[in-house]
């Protein structure tokens, strides 16, 4: 196995993609010849051709337009919105159409359709580039959101997601896109869409998390077990459904749980988490469920990001509490 | 009966369209003026002129000194204006205090010329709060989502004409902007009221990397006005006398209760994209920089002031130290200002914030955070 960057991982996936099925075409605003702005796409539009690699306007409302529209000609579109923050563009076609469209054509007609997009703080981008808009997403029935946290899974989801015939909102961390390196297996596979992974096993505490926050949490959980702590941490992968039976096993296991997020308090995916858990495992648990996220504010312009967004310090802090609760 | 062939003669339409929009041109390449009746008619003073020229110097001094601070990491996001002088200061000084500016991420200069302080304009790079802050500036912050500024710009622009004033909204976007469902919304929009806007489309070839004849096949960005309704108009970008011309008959027009006005201007942005990691020459070459350098505007005009005796080297050279001198103060003033609290964010998001926020504050304020 190669070791390699997240980012590497997404451009190798893209590439097997447009490889193995001549209906994939991947498109958005410079993804073309320069290869995106974080050079995703780098090198796909010279080895397939600017038909199937293209840049296209900067309108985001037509890409995700077209992208419906071409689903019609049997193709399989990977469109990228360049910001997670520019979404809002193109939130009629996702949220109104893509989303509902298999219901209002009575499951006679698939969507097969990725939108990919960077999200994610700490990089120190203008404003409305980093925003952690996941909830938003989650709250569309309709909409399979997807959010890795590691190289591997980066590749092995997208090629999934790609596969898939619902649409599928795929959101690229971008602090991980060069600052993450790990194996990542050769040549085609996916990894199963909806289905969360322990990401470290431990016996006192589960850690609930998902995308940029994951790498958080397992560094907190290395430092507790310096403590004597032993911290379960699952890695949703899947924001939308939640697999909430790979949580269920864990919450049994270790009857304390904490879900941590990078998005603020009421934005992200905790909630549902949270509301899963006591729902289903309320019996199970010997303490109230812990919250790790950013607080309820507007997503603060770069400056303050690092003193704004969750650090394991805060993780570490919480599971302490969570675990010292009786 | 109707010219049946005729209108259904789709080739001669485009041809037709492509001649539908001559480019206004006064000062030529070598700083001589093509259009004498239209200077003479226009009735610009000496001091009008040396203060054109004296914005677009600030305006480059600036872009020098803001790139290189980003280059050094004390500055955050930054966007080069080089090779838009004309376009954006020569624009902006048709415009009165008055009017209100709806600016994008790129046209800090015109920002600046209304009166926003240079230190404000730095923190705003920086990502600290205090550079949004508009102060008496008839100013927005730098619009990050393209287009946006063109629908609030058309909402500025009705308000101002509902309140009989005598002032107008201008805004500016790109020729990657131009593609915007906003940018027309705001169009056709601010044109079905008549409201008093002015609009700008600044053409510089690129948006980021993607060339302008992909953003559209329209043979010229200043036809997407004619859908809207409203009268638009071609001018080099790079002569600075076109530009502050018809930005001043635009407003003229739009002031009188005309409707607003288009203005595409074509220019060229002889530097990278932002200062984050954009490298022009993965999409262009090196000689078509080059030939656009030589309609540099600030060339231009410091030869035609030169030849009117209004401007010298002696004057240019103090005039740049006078502009070096205030940025340093700009640079210090920035660095002086205290550091942001996520308390504040928390503050700045609702007036009357809930208890969940309410208690997250004093969270961090006992962190002195
Ligand atoms: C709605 C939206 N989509 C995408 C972007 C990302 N983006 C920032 S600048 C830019 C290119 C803009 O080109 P143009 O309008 O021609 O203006 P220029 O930068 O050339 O001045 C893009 C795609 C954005 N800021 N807003």
């Amino acid at each position: 196995m190669a070791v390699k960057t997240y980012i590497a991982a997404i451009t190798e996936a893209l590439d097997l993609a447009l490889e193995r099925d001549e209906n994939v075409l991947v498109f958005g605003e410079d993804v073309g010849e320069n290869g995106g702005v974080f050079r995703a796409t780098e090198g796909l539009n010279a080895k397939y051709g600017k038909d199937r690699v293209f840049n296209t306007p900067l309108a985001e409302s037509a890409i995700g337009g077209m992208a419906i529209g071409l689903t019609t000609e049997d193709f399989r579109p990977v469109m990228e919105i360049q910001f997670f923050g520019f979404i809002f563009e193109v939130m009629d076609s996702i949220a109104a159409q893509m989303a509902r469209n298999r219901f209002r054509f009575s499951a006679t007609k698939q969507f097969p359709i990725v939108v990919r997009s960077p999200y994610g703080g700490g990089t120190h981008t203008p404003e409305m580039h980093a925003d952690n808009l996941e909830g938003l997403m989650a709250q569309t029935p309709g909409l399979r959101v997807v959010m890795p946290s590691n190289p591997a899974d980066a590749k092995g989801l997208l090629l999934a997601a790609i596969e898939s015939n619902d649409p599928v909102i795929y959101l690229e961390n971008l602090k991980l896109y060069r600052s993450v390196k790990a194996e990542v297996p050769e040549g085609y596979y996916t990894t199963p869409l909806d289905k969360a992974a322990v990401a470290r096993e431990g016996s006192d505490i589960t850690i609930v998390s998902y995308g940029g926050m994951v790498g958080n949490c397992l560094k907190a959980a290395e430092n507790l077990e310096k403590e004597g702590i032993s911290v379960e941490v699952i890695d949703l992968r899947t924001v939308s459904p939640i697999d909430v039976e790979t949580i269920g096993k864990s919450v049994e296991k270790t009857g304390r749980v904490v879900v941590a997020q990078e998005a603020q308090r009421q934005a992200g995916i905790a909630s549902s988490i949270m509301a899963e858990i006591s729902e289903r495992f309320i019996l199970s648990l010997k303490a109230p469920i812990g919250r790790v996220s950013a607080p309820d504010s507007v997503y603060p312009f770069s400056m303050a990001e690092n003193d704004w967004l969750p650090q394991v310090d805060d993780v570490v802090a919480k599971v302490k509490e969570i675990v010292e609760y009786d | 009966m109707t010219k049946g062939l005729e209108i259904l003669d789709f080739k001669k339409q485009m041809e037709a369209q492509d001649l539908e929009f001559p480019t206004l041109e006064v000062l030529d390449n070598d700083g001589k003026l093509v259009d004498q009746e239209l200077f003479d008619e226009a009735g610009i003073s000496d001091d009008d002129l040396v203060n054109i020229m004296k914005l677009m110097i600030r305006q480059y001094v600036l872009n020098e000194r803001s790139t290189k601070l980003a280059k050094q990491g004390r500055l955050g996001f930054v966007a080069p204006t080089r090779g838009q002088e004309a376009s954006q200061s020569a624009t902006s000084y048709a415009f009165t205090d008055d009017d209100f500016l709806m600016p994008g991420y790129r046209d800090i200069p015109q920002m600046i010329n209304k009166g926003f302080p240079i230190y404000k304009a730095f923190l705003w790079s920086r990502g600290h709060q205090i550079g949004n802050q508009m102060g008496d500036v008839k100013t927005w912050f730098p619009q990050i989502i393209i287009g946006a500024q063109f629908v609030q710009a058309a909402g500025i622009a009705l308000g101002m004409k509902m309140r009989g004033k005598k002032s107008v909204a201008y805004t500016y976007t790109g020729d990657g902007g131009s593609s915007q469902g906003d940018t027309y919304e705001g169009m056709n929009t601010a044109g079905a009221y008549k409201a008093n806007a002015v609009f700008f489309i600044q053409n510089n070839g690129f948006a980021i990397s993607t060339p302008r004849n992909l953003q559209s096949s329209a043979p010229h960005l200043a036809s997407k006005g004619w859908g809207a309704g409203i009268p638009s108009i071609v001018v080099d970008g790079m002569d600075a006398l076109a530009c502050y011309i018809a930005a001043k008959k635009a407003r003229e027009w739009a002031v009188s209760g005309n409707g607003p006005v288009l203005i595409e201007t074509l220019c060229d942005r002889l530097e990278p994209h932002s200062m984050s990691g954009d490298d022009p020459l993965r999409y262009r070459t090196k000689e078509d920089i080059e030939a656009w350098y030589k309609k540099d505007p600030l060339i231009r005009m410091r030869i035609f002031l030169e030849g009117k005796g209004l401007w010298s080297t002696d004057i240019e050279e103090k005039y740049m130290a006078e502009v070096n001198s205030e940025i340093d103060d700009a640079v210090k003033q920035a660095d002086n200002v205290p550091k942001q609290k996520v308390s504040d964010f928390i503050k700045n998001t609702f007036e009357q914030p809930g208890f969940i926020m309410e208690e997250q504050i004093k969270k961090f304020e006992g962190e002195g955070k």
